[in-house]
């Protein structure tokens, strides 16, 4: 750092937008990045008269619209923000849980319209047990995804062709993204290694963290069976 | 060893022969989880050469290896993949648990980390480090080559 000195004066700063005029417009323009009401963008309002009700708030944050969709209408909304407004593809499936709230997890889709290059994010409330209607007969892209959400949050969508794990085994007890699962993990062991141990006599993980299952533990099944050459 | 009046004869016992061959020629399977794994194949380069020790010769089957190195996080997902590898190599075999991940599960107490891979295979040099260097993985072979030294042919010193 150089200090400006008397006969070489600092040119005073341009104003943003003069500095390069292939900005984009939102970085010579930022958005704020704080939640708006957006009841009057066109695309909810279009949203709207189509579906009514079933687009229960329109929010705007950093510029990106976010609906907040009824359980049983998101799949017909997605289909027509995917036919009509151009939101051909479906960037990604998530989960939220919120252990206080009613109902406690929410569904996040986020949609994108290369056209227009403008994203759109809709979510869906969903409470302990409750079905989401699977968005695979409009996007196939939500297949692994949702598996995903039901994985980690236990979420499970109707309509959707395999509604199993994708990450964890079967047989694992418990949803670990929700916020009671304990960070240290649970008993698995002997459910993951049959061959290996006796029944709740594998190792355990997160030992003493209090945790107890919601309901018994489901036989485990035999996921990877040894060859029976492999064994010890 | 002594030598006797006769020539090109050699006395010796069969521990000595034996645990010579075997610590000479330990041949690693190629198998890496993580990234212990890049510093594994950092000690096959010209600077560390772990050839010098005879441990240079990477197998990609387990039929053919003496050694696994478990280089990194052994998730409980991996962890009867990495039991059926240790099943399928030939007698006699060594393990080595390579960093932290692999020896305790390192950061990572979570759900989805088992924690130390000596809850699947029986464990012979544990390699401390996150990751090791690779000066730490030529200690921890220095170390298995004098645990070999100390092995009896019909009996394993490490049961």
């Amino acid at each position: 750092m150089s200090e400006p000195t008397p006969d070489k004066p600092v040119p005073p700063k341009k104003p943003a937008h003069e500095e390069d005029p292939n900005k984009p417009a939102w970085e010579k323009d930022p958005v704020a990045p704080e939640w708006q009401d957006a009841a009057d963008d066109p695309l909810a309002a279009a949203l709207r008269e189509e579906h009514g009700e079933a687009i229960q708030s329109a929010r705007r944050f950093a510029g990106d619209l976010t609906l907040a969709v009824g359980r049983e209408a998101v799949a017909r909304v997605a289909a027509s923000l995917k036919a009509k407004h151009g939101y051909t593809y479906l960037v990604d499936v998530c989960g939220a849980d919120f252990p206080q709230r009613t109902p406690r997890f929410d569904v996040v889709y986020h949609l994108y319209a290369f056209a227009t290059n403008r994203r759109v994010r809709l979510k869906v409330g969903a409470g302990e047990g409750e079905e989401v209607p699977s968005l695979t007969t409009v996007f196939r892209a939500a297949n692994w995804p949702e598996r995903e959400v039901y994985d980690m949050y236990g979420v499970r969508f109707a309509g959707h062709p395999d509604m199993t794990r994708i990450l964890l085994w079967e047989g694992f007890n418990g949803y670990p993204l929700r916020k009671d699962f304990p960070v240290e993990g649970i008993d698995t062991g002997s459910a993951i290694y049959p061959e290996y141990y006796e029944p709740s006599a594998g190792p355990v993980a997160g030992a003493g963290t209090g945790w107890k299952p919601a309901k018994p533990p489901e036989a485990a099944p035999k996921t990877t069976a040894p060859e029976a050459d492999a064994k010890p | 060893m002594g030598l006797t009046d006769s020539p090109n004869i050699l006395t010796t016992t069969y521990d000595k022969v034996f645990n010579w061959a075997r610590r000479s020629a330990i041949w690693p399977m190629q198998f890496g989880l993580a990234c212990c794994a890049i510093e594994m194949m950092a000690v096959l380069d010209p600077r560390h050469d772990m050839s010098r020790f005879g441990a240079e010769v990477f197998r990609a089957t387990p039929r053919q290896s003496d050694l696994m190195i478990v280089a990194g996080t052994v998730t409980e997902k991996m962890a009867p993949i990495v039991r059926r590898l240790w099943d399928q190599m030939p007698e006699p075999k060594w393990a080595m648990a390579m960093g932290a991940c692999a020896t305790c599960g390192g950061p990572y107490r979570t759900y989805a980390v088992t924690q130390g891979v000596d809850r699947v295979i029986p464990v012979d040099v544990y390699v401390p480090g996150c990751p090791p260097r690779p000066e730490a993985l030529m200690w921890g072979l220095l170390h298995l080559q004098r645990k070999i030294d100390r092995m009896s042919v019909v009996k394993r010193a490490t049961a």
